[in-house]
Formats: C-alpha cells, sequence, structure tokens
C-alpha cells in the first residue's frame, strides 16, 4: 500500500469503493442527525431495540414470498416486513410505557429480547421451506458494506435525504419535546406524533441501514456520533451538525480503511473508527472533555485557596489596624504591613504545606514578597486584590443578611463559596441592591465578629 | 406430540437458566438498566476470541473466563464512561457493546485462518442439544448444562438471600444505602458481576436469547403483579420457569401446524416469556389494561410516574 492508493481511496476515484463509502457517509450523516434527539430523550438504545424487532418481520416476508413463488431475498418485500415489524415494536413500547409503570428502558429491553427470539423461532423455522435459499439472511445481523450496489445507494441516499430535511424542517419541535415534553404537550404540540414521528425517522435509518451495514453498526451510528459530539458543544444545533459531520467522518475513513484491508469487516471498522472519535472528545474536548473539565476544576480550586489567602491576610491587616483606629469611625485605613506566616496558618483549617504551596503561587504571581525574616508582605497589587475579594465577601453577605434573612452569624460560610464566582456586573449589582437598604458599601464592616488569629 | 425424558430435561435446563437470570434482573430493571444483558451478550465477544486467540483452544473454562472478564469490564467502562464524561447511561452502553462487537469481529476475521470460531456460534447456543452432553452426578446422567445453570441459580440465590437488604435499599434508595455505611457502588459492581458470569454461563450452556430475555420479563411481568420486591422475585422466577415450559411446548407443538418441522426452542422461550407479558399486561387485577380501562383502580395508577 502507497500514499497513492490510499489518496486514490479516500478521494473516491476508484469506483469500486466509491459506492461504499459514499453509502456509509451519507447514512452516518442521517444517523447522526436523528441519532442527537434519540440521545437527549435518553432513548440510545432504541436502534438496539429495533433493529433487534426487525427480525421477525424479516423472517416472515422471507417465509411468505417463498411460500408463494417468489424470490425470498427480494429486497423491497424484505424491508416491507422489516418495516412493519420495527414499528410493531416501536408502538408496543410506547404503549407499555405509557399504560404500565415500567420505563423505558424496560420496554425497551423487553421489545428487543421478545422480537428477537421470535425471529430467531421463525427465521429457523421459514429456512427449512423447500427451494428458498435463506442463507445471506445472517447479513442482516452482520451486514456487508462491500455487498452495496447502485440500488441500494439510491435507497440510502434517498431516505437519507428524506430523513435529514424532515429533522430540519422539525428542528425546534423536536428541541422542545427532548427538552420537556409535558411543557410540550402543555402548549399544544402534538408531542406523541412527535413522538412517533421521530420514531419513525428512526425506524426508517435502521431499516435502510440494516441491510447494507447491520445491526451493530446501525446502533453504534445511531449512538456514537451524537455522543461524541456532545462533549464539543452546548448548543443543539451545533451539536446536530457535529454529529452528522461525526457518523460521516467514520464511514469515510471507515470504510476507506477496509478497502485497503479487504480482509477485515468494514461494519466493525467504521465502529471503531466512531468509537475512537468517542474516545478522543471525551478526553480532550474543550467544552465538556474530562482532562479540560478536571484542568478547570483545579484551576479554580486553586484560585480559590489563593483568593482564601489573600483574604485571611486582609483580615489580618485590619485587624492590626484596628488597634490603632478607634471603632465606627467610617471607612477603615487598613495599613499594609507584614504579617506572619504563624497568623495566616491560624485563620483557617489548612495544612502548612498546603499553605506554603498556596503562597508559593502568590509570590510567583508578584502577590506578596517574603521579607529575610520570614514575614510576608503583601504587594501593591496583592493588596488591592485582596481587599476586592474581601469585599466581595463582605458585600454578599450583607446581601444574605439584608436580603436572603439569613442570621449574621450563618453567611460566613455561604459567602466563603460564593466570593469566588462574583462577576463584576453582580458586584455593581449588590452595590446598588445594598446602596438602596444603607448598607455600607466603600468596604462594608463584617457581619459577624471576625475570630482574632 | 412425542414428549420424552430429553424433553423433560430441556425445560429443566432452560428453567434453571432463566430463573438464574431473572433473579439478579428484578434489579437491573429497578435500577433502570435493563440493556444491560443485551450489552454484555454482544461485548463478550473480543473475551472470546482473545481466549482463544491465546490458548488456542475452545476449552470452555478458558472462553468462560475470557467472556467473564469482558463482560465485567462492560459494566466497568459503561460505568465510568458515564460517569467521568456525563453521559447517559444507556448511550454509555451501546458505545461500550458496540465497539467491544467491532473489536471481536475484528479479531476473529484478522485471525480467520487458524479460528474456527463464527460470530453466529456465541449468540445462538443450542440448548436442543443439552441433553445429549451428560455428566454423572450422584449416579444419575445429568445434562452437563443443567448442572452449570443449577449451581448459577444456587449461587445467584444465596447471594440474594444473604444480601438481600443492602440490595434493597441500593436499588431504592442508594444515596441512604451510602449514608447507611453500605457501598452502593460496590454492591453495584456486586450485581454486574453477577449478571456478567450469569449471562457468560447460560451463553455457554443455552444460547444469549434465553438470556436477554430472561433478565428482564419475568421482572418486568412480576412488577406489574406487585409491589413487594420479595413476591417480585419469586414471581419472576415462576415465570421464567412457566417460560420454559411453554417456550419448549410451542416448538414442539407449533411447527408441525404451520407445515414445518423444527424451530429454534431458545426463540421460543423468549416468545413464550413475551406471551406471559402480554397476558399479565392486559389481565393483570390492578395494573392491567382491562382493570385500567374500566376505569376501576384509575386513582392507583399514576401513568407515567413509576
Amino acid at each position: 500500500m502507497n500514499f497513492a492508493d490510499l489518496w486514490e481511496i479516500l478521494s473516491l476515484r476508484n469506483y469500486n469503493t466509491r459506492i461504499v463509502i459514499l453509502s456509509t457517509t451519507i447514512l452516518g450523516i442521517a444517523t447522526g442527525l436523528v441519532g442527537s434527539f434519540l440521545l437527549l430523550r435518553k432513548r440510545s438504545l432504541m436502534g438496539d431495540a429495533l433493529s433487534h424487532a426487525t427480525l421477525p418481520g424479516i423472517a416472515i416476508a422471507f417465509g411468505l414470498m417463498s411460500h408463494w413463488g417468489f424470490d425470498g431475498k427480494s429486497l423491497p418485500a424484505l424491508l416491507c416486513g422489516a418495516t412493519i415489524s420495527g414499528v410493531l415494536g416501536v408502538l408496543l413500547m410506547l404503549a407499555i410505557r405509557r399504560t404500565t409503570r415500567l420505563r423505558d428502558d424496560v420496554a425497551m429491553g423487553l421489545v428487543l429480547s421478545v422480537f428477537f427470539g421470535m425471529g430467531i423461532a421463525l427465521m429457523t423455522m421459514v429456512q427449512e421451506i423447500p427451494g428458498a435459499s435463506a442463507a445471506g439472511l445472517e447479513s442482516f445481523i452482520y451486514g456487508q458494506p462491500a455487498s452495496i450496489v447502485l440500488s441500494d445507494f439510491v435507497l440510502i441516499t434517498v431516505v437519507s435525504i428524506i430523513i435529514s430535511i424532515t429533522t430540519a424542517l422539525l428542528f425546534k419541535e423536536f428541541t422542545i419535546l427532548c427538552f420537556d415534553d409535558g411543557f410540550a404537550a402543555s402548549q399544544g404540540w402534538p408531542a406523541v406524533l412527535l413522538d412517533v414521528t421521530l420514531l419513525a425517522l428512526v425506524t426508517a435509518v435502521t431499516v435502510i441501514g440494516l441491510q447494507s451495514v447491520g445491526l451493530i453498526l446501525i446502533i453504534a451510528f445511531l449512538i456514537t456520533p451524537p455522543t461524541t459530539a456532545r462533549f464539543w458543544t452546548n448548543n443543539l444545533k451545533h451539536m446536530a451538525i457535529l454529529s452528522g459531520i461525526f457518523g460521516a467522518l467514520s464511514g469515510w475513513l471507515g470504510s476507506t480503511m477496509s478497502a485497503l484491508y479487504v480482509k477485515l469487516p468494514a461494519g466493525a471498522l467504521i465502529v471503531l473508527v466512531a468509537a475512537t472519535l468517542f474516545l478522543i472528545s471525551m478526553l480532550f474536548a474543550p467544552t465538556r472533555g474530562v482532562l479540560p473539565r478536571a484542568l478547570r476544576q483545579k484551576r479554580l480550586r486553586q484560585k480559590v485557596a489563593r483568593q482564601h489567602v489573600l483574604r485571611a491576610a486582609y483580615e489580618i491587616l485590619e485587624q492590626q489596624s484596628d488597634h490603632q483606629h478607634a471603632p465606627n469611625e467610617g471607612p477603615h485605613l487598613v495599613d499594609n504591613r507584614a504579617i506572619t506566616f504563624d497568623s495566616i496558618l491560624a485563620k483557617r483549617t489548612w495544612s502548612p504545606r498546603a499553605l506554603k504551596a498556596i503562597l508559593r503561587a502568590e509570590h510567583r504571581l508578584e502577590h506578596l514578597e517574603r521579607r529575610a525574616d520570614g514575614t510576608i508582605l503583601l504587594s501593591e497589587a496583592g493588596f488591592g486584590e485582596a481587599a476586592r475579594v474581601t469585599r466581595n465577601h463582605r458585600l454578599w453577605e450583607a446581601y444574605l443578611v439584608t436580603h436572603a434573612d439569613i442570621a449574621p452569624s450563618h453567611v460566613d460560610r455561604d459567602a466563603d463559596m460564593v466570593e469566588h464566582v462574583l462577576d463584576p456586573e453582580l458586584v455593581r449589582e449588590l452595590e446598588r441592591v445594598l446602596r438602596e437598604k444603607e448598607a455600607w458599601v466603600a468596604m462594608p464592616p463584617s457581619p459577624h465578629s471576625i475570630p482574632a488569629s | 406430540m412425542n414428549w420424552t425424558s430429553l424433553d423433560t430435561w430441556i425445560v429443566i435446563t432452560g428453567a434453571l437458566c432463566a430463573m438464574s437470570c431473572a433473579l439478579p434482573g428484578c434489579f437491573l430493571v429497578l435500577r433502570k438498566m435493563s440493556m444491560m444483558g443485551d450489552a454484555i451478550s454482544h461485548a463478550v465477544l473480543p473475551g472470546l476470541a482473545a481466549a482463544f486467540l491465546i490458548t488456542g483452544s475452545r476449552a470452555s473454562l478458558t472462553m468462560f473466563f475470557g467472556a467473564a472478564i469482558v463482560g465485567i469490564l462492560t459494566a466497568v467502562f459503561t460505568q465510568w464512561i458515564s460517569r467521568f464524561g456525563n453521559v447517559d447511561r444507556g448511550a454509555a452502553m451501546g458505545i461500550v457493546f458496540t465497539t467491544l462487537f467491532a473489536l471481536g469481529l475484528v479479531m476473529i476475521r484478522s485471525a480467520a485462518d487458524k479460528v474456527d470460531l463464527d460470530a453466529s456460534c456465541v449468540l445462538y447456543g443450542a440448548i436442543e442439544l443439552t441433553p445429549l452432553d451428560n455428566l454423572s452426578l450422584f449416579g444419575y446422567l445429568v445434562p452437563r448444562a443443567a448442572v452449570i445453570a443449577g449451581v448459577t441459580f444456587l449461587l445467584n440465590l444465596s447471594i440474594i438471600i444473604i444480601l438481600f437488604k443492602e440490595f434493597q435499599l441500593s436499588a431504592f434508595d442508594s444515596g441512604l444505602a451510602d449514608t447507611l455505611g453500605f457501598s452502593s457502588q460496590l454492591l453495584h459492581y456486586l450485581l454486574m458481576i453477577m449478571v456478567a458470569v450469569t449471562t457468560v454461563t447460560a451463553f455457554e450452556a443455552v444460547g444469549s436469547i434465553i438470556v436477554i430475555a430472561m433478565l428482564i420479563v419475568p421482572a418486568a411481568t412480576a412488577l406489574l403483579l406487585s409491589h413487594q420486591l420479595k413476591i417480585v422475585l419469586v414471581f419472576s422466577c415462576l415465570f421464567a420457569a412457566l417460560s420454559s415450559f411453554l417456550g419448549h411446548l410451542g416448538a414442539i407443538t407449533i411447527p408441525p401446524l404451520l407445515g414445518f418441522t423444527d424451530t429454534n426452542t431458545s426463540g421460543m422461550m423468549a416468545t413464550a416469556t413475551g406471551f406471559l407479558f402480554l397476558l399479565v399486561w392486559i389481565f393483570a387485577p390492578k395494573a392491567g389494561l382491562i382493570a385500567r380501562f374500566s376505569g376501576k383502580n384509575r386513582e392507583l395508577e399514576a401513568p407515567d410516574s413509576p
């Protein structure tokens, strides 16, 4: 294999692989779009249930066609059978869910297993019809993307386009159904009808996909790309588009790989490509990925810890200054002087090691300097930041006392958590609200006594 | 119809398998993890393939361990993805099992020259053939599959009896279980191990169709009849055993009626359990469709709220 071969296949110049790659790519787009809504409706495994539920229909269609002397494996008949029994399965699921206290997952599992069992039983029976060769019906379970022919391609394309357009047209309706179906119903939307429409789209995509790419791949196509897309965005529109792109990408890369390694099953390779994309997104996607989120949380924890040190330092300075100013004399003038490590350590329950690490971080930010005698002096910037943090803390405390009627002795902890996330706009709002109440805003006094260190 | 001792053994084996699935199945249904059986039954493929490729034999013990390990991994991966990645559990399950299944297919195909292992042999065990493989037990000839299924059933039964209180609590209120000092995480994994081991043993013996159906359907049927966990457990075992009998009866009697000679017994057992569910769904005294629509017990059942 060389680069020219690879490029020839990737760029679809090779006729043999062109149809296969295009079909799986287009199917990936359609399933990605529909799958997004299934995921948000927490029904990702619906594709799983549905694809198993088509089996009895396929067996019966095959049996009847062979019985009447037609070709048992004629595609339209099999697809018809699959659709009818799939739809029946979906209706049963909805009926079980609406009329019993069993939940979605039970309804899906029930329909899946019973229909699958029935399908296998029927399949075994019809296989003995004389003159009918049922061999190849298993391709409905494992799929043979390599055997896609032009008529399959046309079918997949037409159905995919219809599905994509329907989804785009009903985007708003599906959105409201996914986020709050009760609200949708109460606002007069035909929630049940929309639910059925969504499931009809899933049925359509499952049935056309089953024959060409197989059951497992269809399930993966319906679940993996939307879940992958979910890591990248919180916006449903972007998610649906991304999900279509991820589906297409998996189809394209996976079937390209299978064209290169003919021995390996294309369906499985496509699933593995989709899973790889999922794994990468789950770990690294900036919006909801695991590592970026952990990093953000760590940064926030560090910032919170630093602000705690600064506030502790400020309160110590404030108490030292209090000795020189008479109380209730208007704004306290706080002098910045050196304080000892031990006095900060005594302010909060932190270990000496943790505190030293935080102080080192603050030192790097040039918020403080260490003096030769081991004391700590806040820099200009550090002192300003300390005053700001303390002020936010006090503002929030004052707000809780005046507006939330929380006892002054109980506000310290609440404010302790919130002070780090007050944005400037909220601080201005707090100032406005507190000014109306004539609470002090320049640097409000603490509503509770600060334990001396 | 010609009922022989072979048929009796098939029914007994099927019933034991079905009951050993139904017990953990009740907790799966209560914990909203009904699809786990289906997921595990697909996901074990790479375990089987790896066991075969490493040891080069189809000895059932190595295959069993390969499958059981991957079955447990399926549950663990699902849990990780849904917790750390903040993903809906159904979706996490779907991703894990499709990926593992695909991996298994690739492993099998890439070693196709030396491997006599077919993906479909995993999915369709042959319960019809179980009476032909016998063990001698206390002087009696007993099908090996029946012994395995019986041991699994007793194991599951004793775990559930010993840890009944803990399982009950963590199924209904895992938060409370945690605060009272039972680790619901630990119980969850124990349940998953139970499901994985039961699933894999039953595959080996009778095929996965029975497993997938018996994990869910008897429990769901029993839940329509009672609100009490103990009664639900007993009922689900009864339904499991009954559907095994009805399924085999159907497998013998129905095909001749339609002009065929043979069908798949596992499939018929799954169908039978669905048939029992249908009956209960329609005729159950409180939750049944007839009771519902005749309006007698309307106030007892709030729609859609469990």
